[in-house]
């Protein structure tokens, strides 16, 4: 008999492509304690390589799928479950996992489905996971796309429709950012709830993207239940312009690279796939001109050209932010402003990319933002 | 978005793509329409493998059927682009060149730098090149290190349909002569190529993946040939950088010698017969510009010094394969003084 008390630990799809995923290394060990958020795992794809955290808490009992082997995505990778569950339960499991496992019968979980909203006048491109009630709308930076929230879609999805979109100029969204004011943007955000039907959503904005949706939230407070914001733009006036106008002109590997690694605290996480995919992202038409665009709604001079410091006060949204420590594009002094009036998690381990080095953090202040609305 | 779509379909995009934001683009080139606007079928034949089909009904007036003579319709591409227009014209077979040598290397070539910098000639070369179609002799060259040597040419050699856009979109862009080589046997490789217009430009390498013990600099088709020695190389341990240089003129010398000077290891993997070619050319910069890195001597992996043959067992046996990439390696890795 099944017990709901085991939680099976699923090869999870980060990104559309994902089919396999290799475990290159099990953090935890068969026997160890785990809580919701912990890291279980390293798990490599062609594409990207992250960290598995645990949803649910127990003890680890079983590794059902070794370090150093490829499992397709949905497959059960190891069982979790409190210590009182009998062992011949356990076993129960991982036998129906690994015949499951041989036969090649893993349910394929359908991970996102990419689809285009017209938004504007514009196509806007996006993904949803999850089916829930409660919506949130991911909003990522400046030269960013709908991907950098891999790691941080699928864990909120389990509750809530999850939609991750391309704003002007980005990804498969069309290349004319118009004027590329914030407001423009703003209203792209809303433009996009209005496209999708959605009366309310919790809104998650990275960087530019934390900018745009507190525009959003002051345009229309009536539709924002809740603001996360990850290392926001426009609050203070520091940024590091070398970065934007480098990222910006890079035409080459070897230019862009080194902007790249200001982007997170473990350089690592720069590797080939990452820039490449950049690269060619960059070279598609239109987008050089969207870029240039947007720099001027970034910056003036040296300094950020943003301030949106008075606008969630104005919304009386319910507000987190999360910050990497390490964040090198926009400091961490930045973080200040929002005090008053959110709750800030500055974060070890992460640089400029906290939904990528530590999503853990970043699901837990959109749960948070969440649950005060 | 990107789709998985064919070399064919990548270039036949590219063209489609040009022609619909640029008026001055033209395509020619014998059966490019196959025989379009005479009764009976439209379109029939979209150029003798089929790459420019379906351009013909969307732009009538700007796709030309030719005469089967190299040098006439070529020398009016040359003429036409120095006038305004961008001609893409496609040569069918690069062992052609032949007989229309004098407009492209000391015509088109040479515009630019005679005229003080005031002409440019925008004009597109198509041609297909290499063995492996049992074609024979005259139709399975791998020519393109004799347009490498002259200068105001410039040359690519895209392996891969994600390459074969974007090079074909930034070729037809360009204000300089391009010689562009397509593979014959991989017209219907497959890969993921996005929808929208998108340049790669000249002079820029692919690192196709990274590896610590040997670098592996290969064109065109030998691109995929390197990766499969890659994989089996991998297996014993041996970590390969595949360097696709994706043009051989402009040539990204930085990337390869970098790589160099990192491992320590060069082969280069060239469809071409060896002497003067990409493999000599590439071992010659390496030797002279990462002589101190190097710890072993410079392999190259080419076809012999003989035309294509006949033989079906004798062209297997002369085109450049896995094995022999696998070799290779083996051999600079293994070497001791």
């Amino acid at each position: 008999m099944a017990d709901d008390r085991i939680g099976r630990v699923a090869m999870p799809k980060w990104g559309l492509s994902m089919k396999t995923g290799k475990i290159m290394e099990w953090v935890v060990a068969e026997g160890d304690e785990v809580e919701a958020g912990d890291d279980l795992a390293e798990i490599d794809t062609d594409k990207i390589a992250g960290t598995l955290e645990a949803v649910d808490g127990g003890v680890l009992r079983r590794i059902v799928v070794e370090a150093g082997a490829e499992a397709p995505v949905g497959c059960t990778i190891a069982v979790v479950a409190p210590a009182d569950v009998p062992d011949a339960d356990i076993d129960a499991v991982v036998k129906e996992a690994e015949e499951q496992l041989a036969s090649g019968a893993v349910e394929e979980d359908e991970g996102p489905r990419q689809r285009t909203a017209e938004v504007g006048g514009r196509a806007v491109s996006y993904t949803t996971m999850g089916d829930g009630e409660d919506v949130v709308v991911l909003v990522h930076g400046y030269g960013g796309d709908k991907d950098s929230w891999l790691f941080v879609q699928e864990p909120l999805a389990r509750s809530r429709t999850v939609h991750a979109l391309d704003l002007p100029g980005h990804g498969d969204s069309a290349k004319d950012v118009g004027d590329g004011s914030l407001g423009t943007l703003a209203d792209t955000v809303l433009g996009f709830l209005d496209a999708l039907g959605i009366q309310r959503a919790h809104l998650v904005g990275h960087s530019l993207g934390g900018a745009v949706v507190t525009a959003a939230a002051a345009a229309a407070p009536d539709r924002v239940r809740s603001l996360t914001l990850v290392s926001p733009a426009g609050y203070g006036p520091e940024i590091d312009a070398d970065y934007l106008r480098g990222f910006a002109s890079a035409g080459t590997r070897r230019e862009l690279r080194p902007h790249l690694l200001k982007l997170f605290a473990d350089p690592g996480l720069v590797n080939r796939q990452l820039v490449d995919d950049l690269l060619k992202y960059k070279r598609l038409d239109g987008v050089d001109r969207a870029l240039q665009t947007l720099l001027g709604t970034l910056l003036d001079g040296e300094r950020s050209a943003l301030d949106v410091a008075a606008l969630p006060a104005k919304a009386g949204v319910p507000t987190v932010a999360v910050w990497g420590r390490a964040d090198q594009v926009i400091p961490v002094a930045g973080a200040e402003s929002l005090r008053p009036f959110a709750t800030v998690h500055v974060v070890d381990g992460a640089g400029h990319m906290a939904q990528m080095e530590t999503p853990a953090a970043v699901v837990a202040a959109v749960e948070e933002a969440a649950g005060r609305a | 978005m990107a789709r998985t779509i064919s070399y064919r379909e990548a270039l036949n995009e590219a063209l489609m793509q040009e022609m619909e934001r640029d008026s001055s683009v033209i395509v020619m080139g014998e059966d490019n329409a196959g025989g379009a606007g005479a009764p009976g079928e439209p379109d029939a034949w979209g150029g003798v493998l089929g790459v420019t089909k379906g351009l013909y009904p969307k732009f009538p007036g700007r796709v030309l059927d030719t005469p089967i003579s190299e040098s006439a319709f070529v020398g009016a591409a040359v003429g036409a682009a120095t006038r305004g227009l961008r001609p893409v014209a496609e040569l069918m077979f690069i062992d052609f060149m032949g007989v229309c040598f004098d407009q492209i290397f000391n015509q088109a070539a040479k515009f630019r730098y005679m005229f003080g910098g005031k002409a440019v000639t925008p004009v597109v070369i198509r041609a297909m090149y290499g063995a492996g179609l049992r074609a024979a002799a005259q139709h399975s060259q791998a020519l393109y290190p004799l347009f490498t040597h002259i200068p105001g040419l410039k040359v690519v050699i895209p392996s891969s349909p994600y390459e074969a856009k974007g090079l074909m979109i930034q070729s037809i862009r360009d204000d300089d002569p391009v010689i562009f080589c397509e593979h014959k046997a991989m017209y219907d490789t497959t890969g993921e190529v996005p929808a929208e217009s998108y340049t790669i430009p000249f002079g820029e390498a692919n690192v196709v993946r990274e590896g610590d013990d040997v670098t592996v600099v290969a064109f065109g088709r030998m691109v995929s040939v390197a990766e499969q020695a890659a994989d089996e190389l991998a297996k014993a341990g041996v970590g390969c950088e595949v360097i696709d240089p994706r043009t051989t003129s402009p040539l990204d010398a930085d990337t390869i010698i970098e790589s160099v000077e990192n491992t320590g290891r060069l082969v280069v993997v060239d469809e071409s017969t060896p002497r003067c070619s990409m493999a000599t050319d590439v071992s010659a910069l390496v030797a002279k510009e990462a002589f101190g890195s190097l710890r072993a001597p410079i392999e190259m992996v080419t076809a012999p010094h003989t035309p294509v043959p006949f033989s079906p067992v004798l062209e297997d046996l002369y085109i450049p394969d896995a094995q022999r990439v696998v070799n290779a390696v083996k051999s600079v890795t293994g070497w001791e003084r």
